[in-house]
C-alpha cells in the first residue's frame, strides 16, 4: 500500500459519498420551492403539507451533504499538496469564491428556513427556499468550473514554477466547465425527480394520501421528463467536446484500441488492456463512434494505442461505467415518456408504480457512474495533459492516510446507514 | 501595503471571525452535558444555535478556501504538515452536523445519548486542536526546505501548544456560556451565568500565562517591540477580557457575549500580528518559513480575490446580523414544539 493508492481511494470515497447527497439537494431544493410558492400563492393547505413533507426529507439528506462536503476542500490540502500548491493560483481561487459566493448564502439561509416559520413572513419563508435552491446551483456553478479546469485547462501560464492565472474569463467560461455544469444540474433535477416519484408510487400503491402523492408524482413526472431529454441531448454535446479535449478518455469510454475512420460502436465488450484489444465485442455498429464523437459517421477517431501505455486511463472500468450511464439515462428517458401517458390514471397503474418505486436507486447508479467516467477516465491526469495525479500527492506518511482512510469508511459507513435508515423511514411515515 | 499584506491581514481577520462566530458553538457543545440536566434544557441550547452553526461553520470553509486561493503553498503545506489533528477536527464536524440534524428524529434514549456524545465530541475537539494548531503555527514547524513536517501528531502536542488549546477551549467555553445566557430563561440561564464567571477566572489565568510563555516559546513579540504602538492590540485584548467580565456581574449578556468576541478577534490577532510577515514559520531554518511574501498567489489572482472579497463578505456580513437579529430573542417552550426544531 502506498500513500498515492491509499489517497486516491480516500478521495474517490469522499467524493462519492458526498455526491449520493449533491444532487437530491439541488433538484429536491427547486421541487419544496416550488411547492410552497404554490402554497402562499394559493393559500391551499395540500402545499404546505408537500412543503413539510418534502422538506423534511430534503433536509435530512442536506445535513448528509453539507458535512460530508466539508471534508473535500482540504482533503486538496491534506493529501493533495503538490497539487494544491501547483495549482492553487488557480483551482484555489476558484473554491474561495464558491464558499464567498454561494455556500456562505445556501447554509444561513437553511437555518432561517428550519427554524423562521414563525419568526419571517410566508412570502419571505418561500423565498428563503428559493435562495437556497439558487445558492445550491451557484456552488455547482463553482465546483464545476474547478472541476472543468483540472478536465480541460485554459487561462493559464506555467510561471514560478506552478500554474498561474492570465485569464480568469477563460477559465469561468471555459466550455467543458459550462457542458459539465449543465450535465450535472440536470442529473441531479432527474434524480430528484425519481426520488419523487419514486416514494409518491410507494404510497400510492398502498392507495393512502392519494391527492397528496398524485400531485407530488406529476410534479416530479414534469420535471424528469424535461430533464432526461433535456440530459441526452446535452450529454451529446458533451461527448462531441471530450472527444476534442480528452481523445485518450473517449477512446477508454468506448474501448477503442486503432485509430480508425468509420469507427464502430460497440454495444458490449471486455476490454484486455494487457494486450490492447477487447475480447469479445458484441452488437458492434460501424461508423456510430465517429458520428457520436465528431457527428460525422466517417470521422477519424483515435485510438487508445495512440497514447502512450501511461497516459491512458483504466479502460475496463471507464468503459463499463460509461455503459452503465448511458444505459440507465435511456432507460429513464422511457420511464418518463411512459409516466407522461399514465399520468391521469396513476393508481390503476400498480406494476408502473411498482417500476417506479424500484427505479429510485436508478439515478443515484447513473450518476455515481458518470463521475467515475469523469474522473477515473481522465487518469493518469489530475490536471489534463498538465499535472499527473502520482506528482500530486502529499508527502505525509502512509499510516496516516492508512488512518483517515478508515476512519472515513467507518463513519460514512455509519452515515450512510443512518441516514438511509431516517430518509425511509420518514418517506414511509407520510405527511403529517 | 501591498496586496500580499493586504491578503495577510484578511487571511488573520477570517480565522478570526471563524473563531468569533464557531467559536461559542463548540463552547456550548463541551458544556452540553454540564448544562444540559434535562433534555429540555439540551433542546433548548442545541436550538439556542440551530439557525446559527452552518452559517457560522462556512467562516471556516471560507478561510480554508481564502488560504487556498490567497497562499496556495501555506494551504499545501498547513493542511499536509498538521495530517491528523485537521482530520481529527473533521471528523468530529461531520458527526456535531449529523447529530444537531438526527437527535431528535427517532424517539429513543440510546439514540438520543450517542448523538449528545457526537455534540460534546463536535465541541471539544475542534475547539481543543484548532487551539493546539494555531500555538504551533505561533512557535514554528519543523518544517524542512520542501515543506515537509519533520514531526507528527504528537509533536504538535507541546506544552505551549497544549497551552493554545487550553486557551482556545477556555475563550470558547466562556464565548458558549455567554450564548446560552442570552438565548434562555430562568434556570438554564443563571447556570450558564455562573459557568461563564468561573471560567472567566481560568481564562484570565490561562491568557495570561500565555502572553507570558509567548515570550519564551515564540518570536511573536520582536514585532511589537519594533512597532511599540502595535502593543495596543494586546491592551484592547486585554481590557475587552475585563470588560467580559465587568458584564458578566452586571448581568448584561449581550454586552458580556460581545466582549468575549472582541476577546477572541483580539487573541487571534495577537498571534497573526506578531507572525507577519511569517504565516508559516519553520523552526527548523528561518529560510524555509512561508511567509506572505514567498508563498503567495499571483498579482492577478490576489487582485480578483480581493475584488470578491471586498464585495462578497459584507454581504454575507450584512444577512447573517439579519439572521442573527431575527434569532437573538430567547428561545422558548413553544420554539421546541416546531416538528423542525431540534
Amino acid at each position: 500500500m502506498d500513500v498515492l493508492l491509499l489517497s486516491r481511494l480516500q478521495f474517490a470515497a469522499a467524493t462519492m459519498f458526498h455526491f449520493l447527497f449533491v444532487p437530491l439537494t439541488l433538484g429536491l431544493s427547486v421541487l419544496v420551492a416550488i411547492m410552497e410558492t404554490k402554497y402562499v400563492k394559493t393559500g391551499d393547505e395540500i402545499y404546505l403539507k408537500m412543503t413539510k413533507f418534502w422538506g423534511k426529507l430534503f433536509l435530512i439528506n442536506f445535513a448528509l451533504g453539507v458535512v460530508t462536503g466539508i471534508t473535500l476542500e482540504f482533503q486538496f490540502g491534506t493529501n493533495w499538496s503538490r497539487y494544491s500548491a501547483y495549482v492553487g493560483d488557480i483551482f484555489g481561487s476558484l473554491l474561495a469564491i464558491e464558499a464567498t459566493v454561494a455556500f456562505f448564502l445556501e447554509s444561513s439561509l437553511i437555518g432561517l428556513w428550519i427554524f423562521g416559520w414563525n419568526k419571517i413572513s410566508k412570502k419571505a419563508h418561500a423565498i428563503c427556499m428559493w435562495l437556497v435552491a439558487v445558492a445550491g446551483t451557484l456552488s455547482g456553478v463553482w465546483i464545476l468550473i474547478a472541476n472543468g479546469w483540472m478536465q480541460h485547462p485554459v487561462g493559464y501560464a506555467i510561471r514560478n514554477g506552478r500554474a498561474e492565472l492570465v485569464d480568469f474569463a477563460a477559465v469561468v467560461f471555459n466550455k467543458f466547465a459550462i457542458l459539465e455544469f449543465f450535465h450535472t444540474v440536470s442529473g441531479a433535477y432527474v434524480l430528484s425527480a425519481f426520488f419523487v416519484m419514486g416514494i409518491s408510487a410507494y404510497h400510492l400503491l398502498k392507495k393512502q394520501h392519494i391527492e397528496f402523492f398524485t400531485k407530488s408524482f406529476q410534479m416530479g413526472l414534469i420535471f424528469g421528463l424535461i430533464f432526461s431529454i433535456f440530459i441526452a441531448v446535452e450529454g451529446d454535446m458533451h461527448g462531441v467536446h471530450v472527444t476534442e479535449t480528452q481523445p485518450a478518455k473517449l477512446a477508454a469510454m468506448e474501448a477503442h484500441w486503432e485509430t480508425t475512420t468509420r469507427a464502430p460502436l460497440h454495444l458490449f465488450a471486455i476490454p484486455d488492456e494487457e494486450n490492447e484489444r477487447n475480447i469479445i465485442e458484441i452488437g458492434s455498429i460501424p461508423g456510430l463512434l465517429s458520428f457520436l464523437g465528431h457527428h460525422d459517421f466517417n470521422a477519424e477517431v483515435r485510438g487508445l494505442k495512440d497514447f502512450p501505455k501511461d497516459e491512458r486511463p483504466p479502460v475496463f472500468l471507464t468503459f463499463v461505467a460509461f455503459r452503465t450511464m448511458v444505459g440507465i439515462g435511456t432507460l429513464l428517458v422511457i420511464l418518463t415518456v411512459v409516466g407522461f401517458f399514465l399520468r391521469k390514471r396513476l393508481v390503476e397503474s400498480p406494476i408502473y408504480l411498482k417500476i417506479m418505486l424500484f427505479a429510485i436507486p436508478l439515478p443515484y447508479i447513473a450518476i455515481e457512474a458518470g463521475w467515475i467516467v469523469a474522473e477515473v477516465g481522465r487518469q493518469p491526469w489530475i490536471v489534463y495533459g498538465l499535472m499527473k495525479t502520482s506528482d500530486a500527492v502529499s508527502p505525509v506518511a502512509c499510516t496516516q492516510v492508512l488512518f483517515s482512510l478508515i476512519g472515513f469508511i467507518l463513519i460514512y459507513g455509519l452515515l450512510g446507514a443512518v441516514g438511509f435508515y431516517l430518509i425511509a423511514k420518514n418517506a414511509r411515515k407520510g405527511p403529517v | 501595503m501591498d496586496l500580499q499584506a493586504i491578503w495577510f491581514f484578511l487571511w488573520g481577520l477570517l480565522w478570526a471571525v471563524f473563531f468569533m462566530t464557531d467559536g461559542f458553538d463548540f463552547g456550548i457543545g463541551v458544556l452540553y452535558p454540564f448544562l444540559g440536566k434535562s433534555d429540555t434544557d439540551k433542546r433548548l441550547m442545541i436550538n439556542s444555535i440551530g439557525p446559527l452553526w452552518d452559517g457560522n461553520e462556512v467562516w471556516l470553509i471560507t478561510a480554508g478556501g481564502v488560504t487556498f486561493a490567497a497562499f496556495p503553498t501555506v494551504y499545501a503545506v498547513m493542511f499536509s504538515s498538521m495530517y491528523s489533528a485537521l482530520m481529527l477536527i473533521l471528523f468530529a464536524l461531520i458527526l456535531r452536523g449529523v447529530a444537531f440534524e438526527f437527535r431528535r428524529k427517532v424517539d429513543n434514549d440510546t439514540w438520543k445519548k450517542i448523538w449528545d456524545i457526537c455534540i460534546f465530541i463536535g465541541g471539544l475537539v475542534p475547539a481543543v486542536l484548532f487551539g493546539v494548531a494555531f500555538a504551533n503555527i505561533f512557535q514554528g514547524i519543523p518544517i524542512d526546505g520542501n515543506g515537509v513536517n519533520q514531526g507528527n501528531l504528537f509533536s504538535l502536542l507541546n506544552p505551549y501548544g497544549l497551552l493554545g488549546g487550553v486557551l482556545f477551549l477556555l475563550l470558547f467555553l466562556v464565548h458558549g456560556a455567554l450564548w446560552i445566557a442570552i438565548r434562555t430563561e430562568g434556570d438554564l440561564n443563571e447556570r450558564a451565568g455562573l459557568a461563564a464567571n468561573k471560567l472567566w477566572y481560568w481564562l484570565a489565568a490561562a491568557a495570561v500565562i500565555f502572553l507570558v510563555s509567548s515570550k519564551f516559546a515564540t518570536k511573536l513579540y520582536d514585532n511589537y517591540i519594533a512597532h511599540p504602538a502595535l502593543f495596543l492590540v494586546i491592551l484592547i485584548t486585554v481590557l475587552a477580557l475585563f470588560a467580559t467580565k465587568f458584564f458578566i456581574l452586571k448581568k448584561t449578556w449581550l454586552k458580556a457575549w460581545f466582549a468575549s468576541a472582541l476577546t477572541i478577534v483580539g487573541s487571534t490577532f495577537f498571534g497573526v500580528i506578531g507572525l507577519y510577515p511569517n504565516l508559516f514559520p519553520s523552526s527548523l531554518d528561518p529560510a524555509f518559513s512561508l511567509t506572505a511574501q514567498n508563498a503567495s498567489s499571483s498579482p492577478l489572482t490576489l487582485k480578483i480575490m480581493l475584488g470578491v472579497v471586498v464585495v462578497f463578505i459584507p454581504i454575507v456580513i450584512g444577512y447573517q446580523i439579519w439572521i442573527y437579529t431575527i434569532f437573538s430573542s430567547k428561545v422558548t417552550e413553544e420554539d421546541l414544539s416546531y416538528d423542525e426544531a431540534y
